[in-house]
């Protein structure tokens, strides 16, 4: 168990829905939930669901910790907005949903190697390096995400579409060498990294 | 008549040799015929889209689009910033508006804007691009640059997801939206009874798990075809990547016969305007959009 984890633990002992509230992005809408269950069926890929939003809200306030924070369930959001649009007490799901995620991720909990929460993160990175994304990189690194064997398989079952793409100058084979780049790099790196620690220290994870 | 002026958020995937650059080409037309001047926001950076959750965090994906709004704020004062991307629209929006509600993370996101040399005031409104043709132009001043109608051709008319929710058009529903459809008709074209209009595509998420998302795109084409259709078009790069790509491998895996078009509704304004082929990025299209080439051809 991560230090973090193990402190969070200690802080906030059985009480959950605090430990939300305080850390998790618009964890404080938590409690407005009435348990209407419009959000459960709104989701596309609601039968990957483990538990719906409606449920981890639930769960939330009944302290199951553990359950909801181990769970793969909010990665699976697509970030449709569906639930947003429709949820009657305006609860902004889809952002508590993120919210939840990284929070879980950041204390070591989330499921390991869980393929939406590795692209998550080669998207974020290969979009914070050059403060562009470079789509070549990206999909590389998501075919190599499995390791070289599986990469060159996935590869290999895409490279029609890859050609394709090509030939209709929408995938740029240069753009392995750097391709589109911000001036200001070091800027947009050192003002994220100052972003991070902020948040660290106002949500208690410095 | 005066050029109507704003601050343009291209966004990474309508970068030149990128899985939407056929969308920068095709507003090329559609931008003179209506009197709107794009300035380009001098290095613009990545809106980290919503799939930046795991890494990002709150304050840095906030202040990832503040930038991009101090810099409009900067260098071209007193504009709209406007996006053609849904993904773009949607972070640098809702950043814009969770910033003016709350002081506190203004103060924050500026602490950390300091560190790049740029300071927000939060004074900008970020828009997309329908946004700006239905509320700014108008339907009618739409229908006017047009000389050739784009007569007989049957379109679905794809929303999708962000382009609609949660902020969406104002006036208009998220779950049965027209003015997509009203745009088709503006351009002399018919639009279908279209039942997947507000369907998810899987997103970001088409790469990391595509059965469930082609699931999805399945749906989409079908209901497409189902409806009469010719093409499908939508507002959406991801959208557009998506439903047109994934065709070839829902076929492989599961025999259907999918050739559906899936254009955009700049793509349709700018033939219907007088752009040729090559104006409207229709070389760009993996699934080629025969019938609309044929009217770019007359
Ligand atoms: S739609 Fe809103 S109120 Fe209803 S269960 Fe979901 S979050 Fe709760
Ligand atoms: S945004 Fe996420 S949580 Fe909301 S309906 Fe879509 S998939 Fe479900």
């Amino acid at each position: 168990m991560s230090d973090i984890n193990s402190q969070a633990v200690a802080r906030y002992k059985n009480n959950f829905l605090r430990e939300v509230e305080e850390r998790v992005e618009d964890g404080h809408w938590v409690k407005m939930c009435m348990q209407c269950g419009v959000c459960a069926g709104s989701c596309p890929f609601g039968p990957h669901w483990e538990h719906s939003p409606q449920k981890l809200f639930m769960m939330i306030r009944a302290g199951k910790r553990e359950e909801v924070l181990k769970t793969d369930s909010m990665w699976m959001c697509t970030s449709c907005y569906n639930c947003i649009a429709r949820c009657p007490r305006k609860l902004p799901i889809t952002h508590i949903m993120h919210g939840l995620a990284n929070y879980a991720y950041r204390l070591g909990l989330s499921p390991k190697g869980q393929p939406n929460q590795v692209i998550a993160r080669i998207f974020w990175n290969n979009a914070i390096k050059h403060g562009r994304v470079n789509e070549l990189t990206f999909s590389l690194a998501m075919y190599f995400k499995d390791g070289i064997g599986q990469g060159i398989k996935n590869s290999l079952a895409m490279q029609g579409v890859g050609l394709g793409l090509m030939k209709a100058k929408r995938l740029n084979p240069m753009e392995i060498l750097g391709g589109h780049t911000c001036k200001d790099k070091s800027g947009i790196a050192k003002m994220l990294t100052k972003a991070r620690e902020i948040e660290d220290r106002r949500r208690g994870l410095a | 008549m005066a050029k109507k002026q704003y601050a343009f958020y291209p966004g990474c995937s309508s970068q030149k040799g990128a899985s939407a650059s056929n969308f920068l080409t095709s507003i090329k037309v559609m931008t003179e015929k209506l009197d709107i001047q794009l300035n380009e926001i001098p290095d613009w950076n990545c809106c980290g889209a919503s799939i930046g959750y795991a890494e990002g965090g709150e304050l840095p994906r906030l202040v990832l689009n503040a930038r991009n709004l101090a810099l409009t704020e900067q260098n071209m004062p007193g504009m709209d910033m406007v996006s053609g991307c849904p993904a773009c629209w949607l972070s640098s929006r809702e950043t814009a508006e969770r910033l003016q509600e709350h002081s506190s993370l203004l103060a924050e996101t500026n602490e950390a804007l300091k560190e790049a040399g740029l300071n927000l005031k939060s004074h900008v409104r970020a828009r997309h691009m329908t946004e700006v043709l239905i509320e700014d132009i108008g339907y009618a001043a739409m229908k006017a640059p047009v000389v050739r109608p784009l007569d007989g051709l049957k379109i679905a008319g794809y929303v999708g997801c962000q382009t609609n929710r949660p902020f969406g058009i104002a006036g208009e529903s998220f779950e049965n939206p027209m003015y997509l459809d009203k745009m088709i008709e503006t351009v002399g074209a018919e639009a279908t009874k279209y039942d997947q209009k507000g369907t998810c595509c899987g997103g970001a998420l088409a790469f990391s798990e595509p059965e469930k998302s082609q699931k999805q795109i399945r749906d989409i084409v079908e209901a497409a075809y189902d409806s009469g259709a010719d093409m499908i078009v939508t507002p959406c790069q991801l959208c557009q990547a998506n439903v047109e790509i994934y065709q070839s491998e829902i076929n492989k895996k599961q025999g259907t016969q999918f050739k559906m078009p899936v254009v955009y509704y700049t793509q349709l304004m700018s033939i219907a305007y007088g752009g040729s082929a090559a104006d409207a990025g229709l070389n760009g299209q993996l699934i080629k959009a025969e019938k609309l080439e044929k009217i770019a051809g007359k």
